[in-house]
């Protein structure tokens, strides 16, 4: 994701020749390569996404589960594959997570008196949140706190949820080998203190690595399409844009509101292929609020730079962190994005 | 910045280098041959991609022998880019031109870039003997995104 071309390619030349000598077979490592090449030698930006047909997320998911993972703000890292991570093993996980987190805040720096150490994790998996077959499946670790109320009504309060998936990770797993499992986007909410334990103890135990996932103004604009274009039988909230303005000594947003229909509207009178949103729509429709925006203003949008994107469905931050106020199965899609853009 | 980096390099010939918003140029100056002209997209904005397209219009035919080239800025900083790569890529190859990265912000990128520009400048004002623009151009083209085949 860091790195760019300032040359051309000629650099790429010299080590490529290099590496086909060596070519003798067709490694995890070398299929890796390979896959590389590909995506650089063509122009990588698939023009158009498929929106997915009412997929399996709708036959195999627990609602009661997954409506919990609604209404929160979750905020996105990606995650490279974990190194011999067994679903059958979720009990040890769970034992193994606990200690490392009651062991973690007790050498902490202030001990709070009366706080409780009481922690538990558990470790679920979440059926049904993937785009094929081949994806992994997710799962699910929650940080609750047991109560010190007698055991009729013992209830655990959440105190910090953090999901792992794989959403049409298709080109990631076929470069992997067996022993890893992929769930290359991880969604955290709760206490940043908490994230970082957890994110320390997967990496000891799994050899991964963890990275906050921006959402850069281009890919923000995909999501507001995508979220307009979803069919919604009753609005919630207006749809929302938030833009950032550059200019010193401090930078100035700008807050652009349009009522949820009309921005339907707009996006049926650009959308022109059934079950697929093309680059041309997507700019069409932005370009159409931008030159609304101008004609009023006289501020030219584009020149800024997009940092929030909010619609009924979900919001989106540039920070990495979005919200998702309605499961519609057309909004998993966007996981299948950042997953993606992740990849660049 | 980018500007007395290159006026550095070139310390026999005399260079001028002019920096303008967008074409066309007012045509009631009197202007010395253009040699070189640079579009420079910025990819934290659309607005300066729109207006580089917009501009493109107004050049001759010619200058795309070699005397137009692309500097796309701000790749770097990933997060903040509203245009993604791929669309400068193909505005390059659509108008059959050189593209350049570059980070002017980046001390150790802007040097090397300016190092380029004015090489690139010499040749197509004519300055380095047995070399044209046209055939600059072919030798870039030709570096660009090989086949495995060719390896």
């Amino acid at each position: 994701m860091d790195s760019y071309d300032t040359r051309g390619s000629t650099p790429r030349h010299s080590a490529s020749s290099r590496l086909k000598d060596y070519f003798i077979g067709a490694t995890p490592l070398q299929k890796r390569l390979e896959s590389v090449r590909k995506q650089t030698s063509f122009i990588p930006t698939p023009p158009r996404r498929k929106i997915p047909q009412c997929s399996r997320l709708q036959e195999d998911n627990d609602p009661q589960k997954v409506a919990f993972l609604l209404h929160k703000q979750w905020t996105l890292y990606s995650l490279t594959p974990l190194y011999k991570f067994s679903y059958t093993n979720l009990k040890e996980y769970s034992r193994l997570l606990s200690a490392f987190i009651a062991a973690e805040k007790q050498k902490g720096l202030a001990v709070e008196v009366g706080e409780d150490f009481n922690i538990k994790v558990t470790f679920s998996t979440l059926l049904g949140m993937k785009g094929t077959q081949r994806d992994s499946e997710a799962f699910l670790v929650q940080i609750l706190s047991k109560s010190q109320l007698p055991s009729e009504n013992r209830e655990h309060k959440v105190l910090w949820t953090g999901w792992f998936c794989c959403i049409f990770g298709d080109s990631l797993l076929e470069t992997v080998s067996e022993d890893f499992t992929c769930v290359p986007l991880f969604l955290a909410n709760g206490a940043e203190t908490n994230t970082a334990i957890v994110g320390t103890w997967f990496q000891k135990t799994f050899d991964c690595y963890f990275s906050p996932l921006a959402i850069n103004a281009f890919n923000l604009s995909w999501m507001a399409a995508m979220w307009t274009a979803c069919k919604m039988d009753q609005y919630m909230a207006a749809t929302e844009f938030l833009w950032s303005v550059p200019c010193s000594p401090q930078s100035l947003d700008i807050s652009y509101a349009i009522h949820p229909e009309d921005a339907k509207a707009l996006w049926d009178s650009v959308h022109k292929t059934p079950g697929e949103v093309t680059q041309e729509e997507v700019d069409l429709f932005m370009d159409c609020l931008y030159s609304h925006f101008h004609r009023h203003f006289k501020i030219h949008l584009s020149a800024t730079r997009l940092v929030r994107v909010s619609t009924s469905v979900a919001s989106a931050h540039t920070d990495g962190k979005i919200k998702c106020l309605w499961n519609c199965p057309d909004g998993m899609e966007f996981k299948k994005d950042l997953e993606e853009k992740r990849r660049w | 910045m980018l500007k007395e980096d290159c006026a550095s390099e070139l310390k026999v010939f005399s260079f001028f280098s002019h920096l303008a918003r967008s074409l066309p140029l007012p045509s009631n100056m009197n202007r010395p041959r253009i040699d070189l002209i640079m579009f420079v997209v910025n990819l934290h904005s659309k607005y300066s991609l729109r207006n580089v397209e917009e501009s493109l219009r107004h050049v001759d035919a010619t200058f795309f022998l070699g005397k137009v080239g692309f500097l796309a800025t701000g790749a770097g900083r990933e997060s903040h880019c509203s245009v993604h790569r791929s669309t400068v890529v193909r505005l390059a190859r659509t108008y059959r031109s050189p593209l350049l990265f570059c980070d002017p912000e980046v001390d150790g990128f802007r040097v090397p870039v300016a190092q380029r520009l004015v090489r690139m400048l010499q040749i197509c004002a004519g300055h380095v003997p047995g070399v044209s623009a046209l055939n600059l151009l072919s030798l870039l083209r030709s570096s660009e995104n090989p086949t495995l085949e060719d390896l």
